[in-house]
């Protein structure tokens, strides 16, 4: 068992034009900063990308937005984003609005093998137009079918050779749903150790899901929202 | 005198009881975390995946791996606990989160509420909200009583795109307490100054009013 690879180029090397991705993260927490990197690298296009949010205008998926690499976004929220926007009203990308609790299920739904799931988020909205509504119980739902991703991209605070993964904090967030789902799955992690070093008790993500793992480096983490208070 | 969004928040924390978990909204929402009132314990979810979020961190102390579901750098309390979304959208869906309190654009006399989208417009999307307006057992929403133009937000049917339907329990607005009942909205309170009268005008919807009508104290 080899998973452990050199690089994010090495990881997204067959990634390829009109590939459907997952990409882990919540807002710029906790997002896959070496393969985005990566990807604007590589210049692959027409890609779909299944991804809480968009990134901003210079950093994250907004990256990828920027030099259009992107004809469909799935997300739950696309704020903060004004080339996101102008790409969106001229009619260049396609986005699909959905619950945010739908996307991660959705994405469980994957890891879990489950075609479909039912939820009660969106039911007598514009979400629901065109879905099957079953009721449960004297309450409604709506199916939603399992993702199917060519590749998941996620991040990890540590992981070992053997593709175990563990989160910090709230950077783990659709993460750990992602690394699940993804017919491939690409973890870099901000610090790799071999297979035995990490808790088996601790362990987020088992690694049977996590085909590639490396390294990553010169993180930014970059702040969407400082909030501070003042010491008094 | 119409409330601030202090005062709004400060009666919807008179709301909270011990031992509740509780996810607020981004905006006047947010606010209610500083009006908790003494001798209360509440649990803070914050639907990213936190539960026990504290209160933003010291200048120097920011942690990027650590923040809300508004993107703000935020801390933990004592007893907190962190999850994946899956999770996090697990517990709300099952109805373990006591109160949601969220802000609207429009809230209909059945309850049913629009928050997230204007067409024409930019649309920035739902994030978490129709997940938890679906399944919330108890929801408040904080509003402004009127829009800019003066005309109500409080209707008898939502006209602009639904976040969920036959969800919200109490509004609190600029100017009153109100409950949604199956008859409608029912007020329960005024803000200091605010006549009877002024309430009726400037709710579209169908408004129930039985006896007299308390001014709130702050």
């Amino acid at each position: 068992m080899n998973k452990v690879i050199a690089s994010a180029d090495e990881a997204v090397k067959d990634i390829n034009d009109g590939a459907v991705l997952m990409l882990g993260g919540f807002g710029l927490c906790g997002i896959p900063e070496n393969c985005i990197a990566a990807l604007v690298r590589k210049k692959v296009k027409n890609l779909t990308c299944i991804s809480n949010n968009a990134g901003v205008d210079d950093f994250g998926i907004g990256l990828m937005l920027k030099q259009r690499q992107v004809k469909k976004m799935i997300s739950s929220y696309v704020g903060e984003n004004a080339e996101f926007e102008r790409q969106l009203l001229s009619g260049e990308l396609e986005v699909e609005l959905i619950p945010q609790g739908t996307l991660a299920t959705r994405c469980m739904a994957a890891g879990y093998g489950m075609p479909a799931i039912f939820t009660p988020a969106g039911v007598g909205t514009e979400v629901a137009e065109g879905k099957e509504v079953r009721n449960f119980n004297g309450k409604d739902y709506l199916l939603e079918y399992a993702f199917n991703a060519d590749f998941a991209i996620v991040k990890a605070w540590k992981g070992d050779t053997d593709g175990n993964l563990i989160y910090k904090e709230t950077a783990r967030n659709f993460n750990p749903m992602m690394a699940m789902g993804g017919r491939i799955t690409i973890a870099e992690v901000e610090e790799l150790v071999p297979a035995g070093e990490l808790d088996p008790d601790h362990i987020h993500t088992p690694g049977i899901y996590v085909h590639r793992i490396f390294q990553g480096n010169n993180y930014e983490k970059r702040i969407e929202q400082r909030t501070v208070r003042k010491k008094i | 005198m119409a409330l601030t969004k202090e005062q709004i928040a400060q009666r919807i924390a008179r709301e909270l009881r011990d031992g509740y978990y509780v996810n607020l909204g981004i905006g006047i929402p947010t606010l209610v975390a500083n009006y908790i009132p003494q001798g209360i314990n509440v649990v803070l979810q914050s639907e990213n995946g936190l539960l026990g979020m504290g209160p933003f961190p010291f200048e120097g102390e920011e942690n990027p791996d650590l923040i809300n579901a508004g993107k703000q750098t935020i801390t933990t309390v004592p007893g907190s606990a962190f999850f994946d979304s899956a999770l996090s959208f697990g517990m709300i869906r099952a109805g373990k989160v006591d109160l949601t309190v969220l802000g609207a654009m429009e809230v209909s006399e059945e309850g049913d509420i629009a928050n997230w989208k204007i067409p024409g417009k930019m649309v920035k999307g739902m994030g978490g909200a129709m997940d938890l307006v679906a399944s919330a057992k108890n929801i408040i929403v904080a509003m402004m009583h009127t829009n800019p133009k003066g005309e109500s937000k409080l209707l008898p049917k939502c006209a602009l795109p639904l976040t969920g339907v036959k969800c919200v329990k109490k509004i609190v607005s600029d100017i009153a307490v109100l409950d949604v009942t199956p008859n409608g909205f029912k007020l329960l309170e005024r803000a200091p100054g605010v006549t009877v009268e002024e309430i009726k005008i400037k709710t579209a919807g169908k408004l129930i009013v039985e006896g007299d009508i308390p001014e709130m104290t702050f």
